[in-house]
């Protein structure tokens, strides 16, 4: 019979499973504060412009895990936005929904679109004309954050409203 | 429609004749069996290739590399070999291979036709029967050696198994390189096994999820090039590209439908959700399959293309579902602790692959189409989006650890992971059809 016979020996053919390599934060900094910018704090940004509104308004909100809800927090700077955005209508607005990383790329995207559009709808609700507001979702795509924990992931679950056109 | 793929349907293969004893019952030959739990590697004597210079160890080489990544098969290392094969088509001295405790013994050789093809054959020997299990022979054009190679290793594989192969098939996946908060992605092509790796996308653009239509020659993608993201077509040898319907918001998360005539995808909603949506590429009609507030996402066709496995958060936290593909009888399928994404349904049928998160690790997983029998085959820190090899028996997924992700195989048992040799990060894999 030639039926395989037994084995005297098992080689060893089971890959091991690769250690996880788990990079620590990274000391690069983020990019997202005032200072980091190198922008010294409110007064140093021309009233209306884009600096003006990424300084001392605050152009993000961030979100809890698997969240498209609006914090409390969020929405202190949300309705800041909203009367800033109405006092300079001069800008188009798109609003960016982001997730961090812990959790799957098509998922991910689609809880991106869920937060920039309750990001939208809230200044909306706040007066600000939809015909102004785009949206788009990078899922996990763009981290600003780019370190493997949970200070980093949650600096990730953000929504960013950004303006253009006309205006400084 | 010419393809990349076509000039390789030039390969002809013709059966060998059996030189050794003849015809005995299949049965006492030889085999594996793949659907025991714990299969042992069948050690496996494969000879360098006769002719062809450099080419005849190169065949031989990879389809070594085949069959050893496949988990079943275990190489014996040349050194060991006692008979030097000088005619592959004589029946070997099977007493040389026996005491090396080799079961099977692959011989074969290879040459240039005067017309420019390269011809290539082997012979599998039974050595404790002591006869020949099957042999074949195959014509290609020059720039197919490799394919050829894989064409034999499958050969191999289906003699001895039972069991189609899945090593004359490719992957298409996501490249990616640069920083991890300013990634450059690019779509890419290459051969299961990593070789042969050739670019689609310049780069310029995020680019996600690509996925092979049945006939291998087009892959639906998502990508961000018109600013908002959205499902692409690409015919692969052409380069062409055209938008996938027109409509208003994002979509994503495409595939084709088993019969290439449809897309099945992602919808974003005015609210916020996604839901799924069918198009038929011909008419370009759309049907809507789900309509819910929630996220609806990450469709995949049963291989019948009667059923439809999804993703949805609309009982709170995602989950798996299935439903008809006309989006009746949508019906959750997942209960474990955790959360679940990216199904797919096995092109045999019988399982759906998924991404689970549980207790801060991500698995890679599969279950029985009814949700039952859930079985884990690989844990990590960061790991998602199984995609199956067109035998059902492999599947092949991305994880990330040290500082980017890297492409990964596992088989249905859980014990053969293996790496994907590319160049730079990659993700995304989607593993090609074998074509009939």
């Amino acid at each position: 019979m030639g039926r395989i016979a037994a084995l005297t020996r098992n080689p060893a053919m089971i890959a091991l499973v690769a250690l996880l390599a788990i990079a620590g934060c990274a000391s690069k900094k983020n990019l997202n504060s005032a200072a980091d910018l190198g922008l010294s704090g409110a007064g140093a940004a021309t009233p209306g412009s884009a600096q003006d509104f990424t300084v001392n308004i605050g152009d993000r909100i961030f979100f809890d895990t698997d969240s498209s809800s609006i914090r409390a927090d969020a929405q202190t700077t949300l309705s800041r936005q909203a009367q800033w955005l109405n006092q300079y209508r001069q800008y188009a607005i798109v609003i960016e929904g982001h997730a961090d990383e812990r959790g799957t790329r098509e998922y991910n995207l689609a809880l991106g679109a869920r937060r920039a559009a309750a990001t939208r709808d809230f200044l909306v609700a706040r007066g600000v004309s939809a015909q102004r507001l785009k949206t788009i979702s990078y899922g996990k795509e763009r981290p600003v954050a780019v370190c493997d924990d949970i200070s980093c992931w949650s600096q990730n679950r953000r929504a960013v409203t950004t303006i253009s056109g006309a205006g400084s | 429609m010419k393809s990349i793929l076509k000039p390789l349907l030039m390969i002809v293969a013709m059966a060998l004749g059996m030189t050794a004893a003849a015809t005995l019952p299949a049965r006492a030959l030889v085999e594996l069996n793949v659907n025991k739990g714990n299969v042992e590697p069948l050690p496996i004597a494969i000879t360098d290739f006769q002719g062809g210079d450099a080419l005849g160890a190169e065949i031989s080489g990879i389809v070594s590399a085949d069959l050893k990544r496949s988990g079943l098969f275990a190489p014996i290392d040349k050194s060991a070999f006692i008979e030097k094969i000088s005619n592959p088509d004589a029946t070997p001295r099977f007493e040389d291979w026996k005491v090396i405790n080799a079961q099977a013994l692959v011989t074969g050789s290879v040459s240039k036709e005067a017309d420019g093809r390269v011809r290539a054959q082997y012979r599998l020997w039974d050595t404790f029967a002591g006869q020949q299990m099957s042999g074949e022979q195959f014509f290609a054009n020059d720039a197919n050696t490799r394919r050829v190679a894989h064409i034999i290793a499958d050969a191999i594989y289906e003699r001895l198994t039972g069991e189609k192969g899945y090593f004359d098939t490719r992957v298409v996946f996501i490249d990616e390189s640069g920083a991890k908060n300013a990634r450059k992605k690019r779509l890419a092509i290459m051969d299961q096994d990593g070789a042969n790796i050739r670019y689609l996308s310049d780069g310029r653009s995020i680019v996600l999820t690509p996925r092979f239509s049945p006939n291998r020659q087009e892959i639906t993608y998502m990508s961000y090039e018109s600013g908002q993201p959205k499902v692409y077509l690409l015919q692969i040898e052409t380069g062409q590209r055209e938008l996938v319907g027109d409509f208003p918001g994002m979509t994503f998360a495409p595939r084709f439908s088993p019969d290439g005539q449809k897309v099945i995808m992602s919808l974003l909603r005015e609210d916020g959700n996604s839901n799924i949506f069918a198009m038929d590429l011909r008419s370009r009609s759309t049907t809507r399959l789900t309509n819910s507030t929630a996220i609806d996402t990450s469709p995949s066709y049963s291989p019948d293309g009667s059923k439809v496995v999804f993703t949805s958060d609309r009982g709170g936290r995602a989950q798996i579902y299935v439903m008809g593909a006309d989006g009746s009888g949508q019906t959750r399928i997942s209960f474990g602790d955790g959360v679940y994404s990216t199904p797919v349904w096995s092109p045999r049928g019988d399982l759906i692959a998924f991404t689970k998160q549980t207790a801060g690790e991500f698995q890679i997983g599969v279950m029985r189409v009814d949700g039952s029998g859930e079985r884990i085959l690989s844990t990590g820190f960061q790991q998602e989006g199984p995609t199956w090899a067109p035998n059902g028996r492999v599947l092949m997924f991305f994880r990330d650890s040290a500082g980017g992700p890297k492409l990964v195989s596992v088989d249905l048992t859980g014990r053969n992971e293996q790496s994907i040799p590319t160049a730079n990060f990659a993700s995304d894999p989607a593993w090609s059809p074998l074509l009939e």
